[in-house]
């Protein structure tokens, strides 16, 4: 077979023969191909881009997860696949409501996509479904809290020596010792 | 007679009775002088403060110059616990296991700052301090600390082991110690 080198013209002609006009906000950050999909297709599209016969993309280089609280749809899902044989790489992002914020699991396409969605439920508590073990792989197992998320603070709450009132000063109203 | 002055100086017999042919002493000064003498560090290093400490065993430092030359890796043979580096709170099970795995006496001690109080992580996932879940008996400061600052907290475990009642750990006082942190 002749080789052939992928454009990013040809990659997103190809998705959009193949499911029509359901991707939005095409953008190249960083010289990456980007888009927004919705959350009933992504797993089609990736099943889709990991078996075609000459796109390839094999790889799962990451899935991870944003918050953005200020948004209506306050969860977004990001995948970035490497076709290594074209060495083309492609990012897809898809925006999730709900509390907590649902996604079809992408293992049944990619086996590597078992940690990093245990890695996505622990910090940000979205539910993968049907993945087949969803629990928490870098936190301690009986955290109560979803810490990537921004409604939670960076520092331990356990430390009794930030109180402003060991410092003599008035406390703040922002700092709630849990304990 | 030999050319070569020896430097190798003796540990000085503790206060007693002497006489011809006889020494009399404590017993608990005896055992705290063989103790303090020959204590087996348990390392449990997890950064930097670990490769500070790995200096300190090497030569130029050389902790073997205190009786500490034999690293035991198994804690049932350990007498002093060096925690050496970050204790993320899922390593915090970990270390308490290994801390109630030891044999009595035992010592601890804290080097650097994230061991002794977290240090510059103050994250949700990061332990606050070994002694929120192990009592230690020395803090050594430092971000690492230098192998000097090492052997120097390892000279007031010395301290601690020679001084030490022999009924201390049977004390009800160390026994509500290790119940505040439910270690039976």
């Amino acid at each position: 077979m002749e080789k052939i080198t992928l454009t990013k013209e040809m990659v997103l002609q190809t998705l959009q023969n193949n499911f029509g006009n359901i991707f939005s906000n095409i953008e190249e950050p960083y010289g990456i191909l980007t888009a927004t999909v919705t959350k009933d297709k992504i797993i089609d599209i990736l099943a889709f881009l990991n078996k075609h016969e000459i796109l390839q993309f094999q790889m799962l280089t990451d899935l991870c997860a944003v918050h953005f609280p200020e948004r209506d749809k306050k969860f977004q899902i990001v995948y970035h696949v490497h076709s290594l044989s074209n060495n083309f790489r492609l990012r897809l992002k898809v925006d999730l409501d709900g509390d907590p914020p649902k996604i079809p699991t992408a293992t049944i396409v990619y086996a590597t996509a078992n940690w990093m969605e245990r890695e996505t439920y622990d910090f940000y508590g979205v539910i993968f479904e049907g993945h087949p073990n969803l629990k928490r792989i870098l936190n301690i197992d009986d955290m109560v809290i979803f810490p990537m998320r921004k409604e939670y603070p960076l520092e331990d709450n356990t430390r009794t020596d930030k109180d402003d009132r060991m410092f003599g000063r008035e406390p703040n109203p922002l700092f709630k010792p849990l304990i | 007679m030999s050319t070569t002055a020896s430097n190798i100086t003796i540990e000085k017999a503790p206060a007693g009775i002497e006489g011809a042919g006889f020494f009399a002493t404590g017993f608990d000064k005896v055992i705290g002088m063989a103790r303090k003498n020959s204590i087996w560090p348990l390392p449990f290093a997890t950064s930097c403060c670990g490769i500070e400490f790995m200096a300190t065993m090497a030569s130029t430092y050389d902790l073997g110059r205190f009786g500490s030359e034999r690293l035991s890796f198994s804690p049932r043979q350990a007498d002093l616990l060096m925690v050496m580096g970050t204790i993320a709170k899922k390593m915090g099970p970990v270390l308490k296991q290994v801390y109630e795995q030891m044999a009595e006496p035992r010592w601890v001690i804290a080097v650097g700052a994230c061991a002794s109080s977290g240090g510059i992580f103050d994250s949700y996932s990061v332990l606050q301090g070994i002694d929120q879940i192990i009592p230690v008996d020395v803090y050594v400061p430092g971000c690492p600390p230098r192998p000097e600052q090492i052997i120097d907290g390892l000279l007031r475990v010395q301290d601690l082991v020679a001084n030490e009642s022999l009924r201390r750990r049977n004390s009800p006082e160390y026994k509500a110690l290790l119940a505040s942190y439910g270690i039976k």
